[in-house]
């Protein structure tokens, strides 16, 4: 290749994935693959109570059974200490009541851990977790937040007194008080947001290894942050120094936030490793998984929206309460707070806001973040609302979007909830995008006409914006968050100028060792399949925070960038060096450094490479090897957008809904891979989509779930889920510079209530204003029915 | 105790099981082929599926005493001198994975539905696909990877 010949950029190319070919076969390395020499298997002794006491256990039974090594209760483990609470509330206080890695003297929720079994093989330790006899005096349960916190209630924990968790807010009181006062048109609304199961296909799990000589441990656990579950585990929960850890994430199957808590069986296993003295294996079980790994959203909301007949939004008011679940998972508060609260308003100018959170403990699985983590909540109660309104003053719904969206000129947009400005969004045109390909002017026609042949046809807009790529640390920092949020990359080109990338990020099926690799082969100018990327072992890859919230790209994409950039720059000088020119004349162009004006006088960055590594000649003080770390902490957030649209068939005898067509549009800033890009998109709809039509966790009163396995838990199968129309407008965003903005959890942000907004349009010849989710055939016939 | 003679992947195996071991956990824990994977306790997710005579069956809800004398094909046996199925093909081809822990159970699957239906429409897809889970795809491209192998089969037997 000559200096002019420009090698093809691969950022913005559908590459396919490099990941898959193990994938395909049957050659990934799951946890529950991993089999060690001597391994144990634990099994556990769950609660059936939601609440009660423990009176006494006896596993006298279990421990005469042949090949059980042991049975421990929480009250062995009383020398360690519980979970960490991460993410706390900011600026108010918090009452944290964090899971212990079993329960000691009492269970808050049913499948809460009293003691667990240990051995040789995972059908004796079924057996003998059957055999312990566990004695409970059962206590009242509560399972819902609002009735948590009323006078009478049942108490949970005697740290959290009425079942309190922290009580937030946010925006002006005053201000939107006053809007709400004055206002010609108020809706007002009981809005819903019911407990989903995030249910990753591969469950949850750990193995740990201890080596009683040094006093180390080995820990593979499905993480979607192990170098966070090294520092929480070793410096909270069991006292000792950080490097007598090392945490391996194997391929992780899926996530949508669940992995990303520190979880009791962490502790337990490496408990019990310690213990023994032989490694031992924990892995959930499905029901186990619905039981006790986390649950999300579980909201209640009351909601009020002001505004002027002509269709401007003048003041919003929201007192909603955040069901936390029987204890403090790792950064349950800061969902329904930073990630919820401030950035209610979504892609409106609103004068006056203000949002109030009670979090409540109750007597089921915890909350935490769970795919979009607050922002679906946000988003589903400003689109619902701003449709109700629309309806309320006989508006069209994407007229009245129109008239209150945050305007380009408005960038940085401060929303006066205490947020980082937005940093870019032209809103208009992905709305005006959608519309158009969705024929809305035509379907309007179409829905009057097919309105008179007794057919029920509705039309759902949701218009998002969301949080992503968060960070900077400081101010995280004031929001609670326990510690930064930068990412970090290493970048070093070997001897053979191949290259080696390692990243704190975990990916767990985004496909960011071919994101990554297409980034640094453009950057650098070396061939895609000379760029290794390499994660998930807390030995060898640098500090990171781990992927969630949409931010491997925008924040451990820029590490690896800003890394690669500080080799370009030691190349630069090496190679004015060894080209004996000066370094103001070395242009660094396709992998190649060379002399301003002379072309053909150049080095490859192999050739760099080889002479950083070999150090025969280098400048005077100049150190060995191309080999650069960044720690990237961001100016600001991200904030992604876009607009959906939904058309559905609801059949008035039956109460079925039928979709017809889902398309998005949306806005990521820059794409690196498209094919990657739309796969998140797609399976972002699928569960926010699931959220309006399907899942529901249910618990009954006395705190038992209804919905414990995946024969009562709707997941979604192909046949429930439409064919989806993907297109995106593209803003960069200023805030980095890749320009890119997160894909990850945009899709279930923007869907839930846009098949809601569908529906609801559907049935509004019934009057019918709003339903609550998920639109069960059940739910929809009634509400036509005025039952 | 029992004794069981299984051909599995072309290889023959005889074992001595619990007559209670359930055939995933003898594949993967006996034979160590752990491609097969357990998403669920229910027999609902498919990540388990394998083929026993060349029928796809859930291996979660199947005993391995069930299988003696049967012929199994689990997903490390689907590819041929390195040359993968055109399920395998298009599921990469077509991004119809993401985190891959479904992929072994929704291809062995897939195998059949394009055995008995060699050129399904989607929808057809979309249904016969019922008994496998996935979280990640929301199956659009599940879809495409499945009508990409299909042509691709039609075409190598036009071709034949």
């Amino acid at each position: 290749m000559t200096a002019t010949e420009l090698k093809e950029r691969l950022v913005g190319r559908a590459l396919k994935r490099r990941e898959d070919p193990k994938l395909i076969t049957g050659h990934g390395n799951y946890l529950d693959d991993i089999k060690l020499p001597g391994m144990l298997h634990i099994a556990l002794v769950r609660s059936p109570h939601a609440h009660a006491k423990i009176v006494s256990i006896d596993a006298s039974k279990a421990l005469a059974m042949p090949g059980v090594v042991a049975v421990f209760t929480g009250k062995d483990m009383l020398d360690i200490n519980p979970m960490p609470a991460a993410w706390q509330a900011a600026g108010v206080k918090n009452y944290p009541v964090p899971p212990r890695a079993l329960a000691v003297d009492k269970v808050a929720l049913v499948g809460d851990p009293v003691a667990m079994v240990v051995a040789e093989d995972r059908y004796t330790a079924r057996d003998a977790a059957d055999a312990v006899e566990v004695e409970y005096e059962p206590l009242p349960a509560v399972v819902d937040a609002r009735k948590a916190v009323e006078p009478g209630a049942p108490q949970i924990h005697e740290a959290a007194p009425n079942n309190i968790v922290f009580e937030w807010e946010c925006g002006n009181k005053a201000a939107a008080d006053a809007a709400i006062a004055s206002a010609e048109v108020v809706v007002k609304e009981e809005i819903i947001n019911q407990r989903l199961i995030p249910t990753p296909m591969e469950t949850r799990g750990s193995i740990a290894r201890y080596d009683a000589l040094t006093g180390e441990w080995t820990v593979w656990m499905t993480s979607q942050a192990p170098h966070v579950h090294r520092l929480l585990l070793t410096a909270f929960v069991f006292g000792v120094p950080e490097t007598k850890l090392r945490c391996i994430a194997p391929n992780v199957g899926g996530g949508f936030g669940q992995k990303i808590f520190c979880y009791n069986d962490m502790a337990f296993t490496m408990w019990a490793a310690r213990k023994l003295g032989r490694p031992v294996k924990f892995v959930e079980d499905r029901s186990e998984n619905y039981k006790y790994s986390t649950h999300g959203r579980d909201h209640i909301t009351e909601a009020e929206l002001a505004g002027t007949r002509d269709g401007k939004i003048t003041g919003l008011r929201v007192k909603t309460w955040a069901n936390i679940g029987a204890y403090f998972s790792t950064v349950a508060a800061g969902i329904p707070t930073t990630l919820y609260g401030r950035i209610i308003t979504g892609v409106y100018k609103i004068p006056a806001a203000y949002v109030h959170v009670t979090g409540a403990y109750t007597n089921t699985a915890m909350v935490d973040a769970y795919r979009g983590a607050g922002r679906p909540e946000a988003s589903y109660l400003i689109e619902r609302m701003v449709d109700r309104f629309a309806a309320e003053i006989g508006m069209d719904p994407a007229e009245v979007r129109r008239k209150n969206f945050i305007q380009p000129e408005d960038f940085p947009y401060d929303n006066g909830l205490g947020l980082l400005p937005y940093d870019s969004g032209n809103y208009e045109p992905a709305l005006n995008k959608a519309l158009e390909i969705a024929g809305y002017a035509e379907f309007r026609k179409q829905q009057a006409e097919l309105r008179q042949q007794g057919r029920y046809l509705g039309i759902g807009i949701s218009s998002y914006v969301e949080i992503c790529g968060i960070a900077p640390s400081a101010w995280m920092g004031g929001q609670g968050w326990g510690a930064g949020l930068w990412e970090s990359a290493n970048v070093r080109v070997h001897l053979t100028g191949k290259v080696v990338v390692t990243t704190g990020s975990l990916p767990h099926g985004q496909g960011l060792e071919t994101t990554f690799a297409q980034i640094v082969a453009d950057e650098l100018g070396v061939p895609y399949e000379d760029v290794e990327v390499q994660w998930g072992d807390t030995q060898g890859t640098p500090f990171g925070y781990g992927t969630y919230g949409s931010r491997s790209l925008a924040v451990g994409g820029v590490a690896i960038k800003r890394s690669v950039d500080k080799i370009k720059e030691k190349a630069r000088k090496l190679a004015a060096h060894l080209l004996e020119a000066n370094e103001a004349d070395i242009v660094f162009e396709n992998g190649r450094a060379y002399v301003k004006g002379s072309p053909d006088k150049g080095k490859t960055i192999g050739e760099l490479a080889a002479a950083a590594a070999v150090a025969y000649n280098l400048p005077p003080g100049m150190e060995p090897f191309l080999d650069e770390t960044s720690y990237y902490d961001p100016p600001n957030c991200t904030f992604p957008f876009g607009t959906h649209v939904c058309i559905v068939e609801v059949d008035p005898e039956t109460g079925h809904v039928k979709l017809l067509r889902y398309i998005a549009v949306d806005d990521c800033g820059n794409q690196i891979n498209p094919l990657i890009v739309e796969g998140q998109i797609h399976g972002g709809i699928a569960q926010g989509l699931a959220q309006a039509l399907y899942e529901g966790a249910v618990y009954d009163e006395d705190g038992q779930l209804l919905t414990g396995t995946l024969m009562d838990y709707a997941v979604p199968t192909a046949a429930m889920v439409p064919h989806i129309e993907t297109d995106y407008t593209v803003t960069p965003s200023p805030v980095n510079p890749l320009g890119v903005k997160g894909a990850g959890e945009a899709g279930t942000i923007a869907s839930a209530q846009c098949v809601m907004n569908a529906i609801i349009d559907a049935l509004a010849p019934f009057g019918v204003k709003h339903l609550q989710m998920p639109a069960t055939p059940e739910r929809i016939w009634k509400a036509i029915h005025g039952k | 105790m029992t004794t069981i003679t299984v051909t599995v992947n072309g290889v023959r195996y005889t074992s001595e099981v619990e007559p209670r071991l359930l055939l995933v956990h003898y594949l993967r824990e006996h034979l160590n082929l752990t491609g097969t994977h357990i998403g669920c306790d229910t027999s609902q997710c498919g990540a388990c599926v394998v083929h026993i005579n060349g029928v796809s069956v859930k291996s979660c809800t199947t005993l391995a005493v069930q299988c003696d004398g049967a012929e199994i094909t689990t997903i490390e046996g689907l590819a041929h001198n390195g040359q993968l199925h055109p399920l395998q093909e298009g599921f990469w081809e077509k991004h119809g994975l993401q985190c891959g822990f479904c992929t072994p159970g929704m291809i062995m699957a897939a195998a059949d539905l394009l055995k008995r239906n060699p050129n399904p429409t989607d929808e057809e897809i979309r249904h016969g696909l019922e008994g496998n889970l996935c979280r990640c795809t929301g199956y659009e491209n599940i879809v495409r990877a499945v009508r990409y192998a299909a042509e691709k089969m039609a075409a190598t037997q036009a071709a034949d």
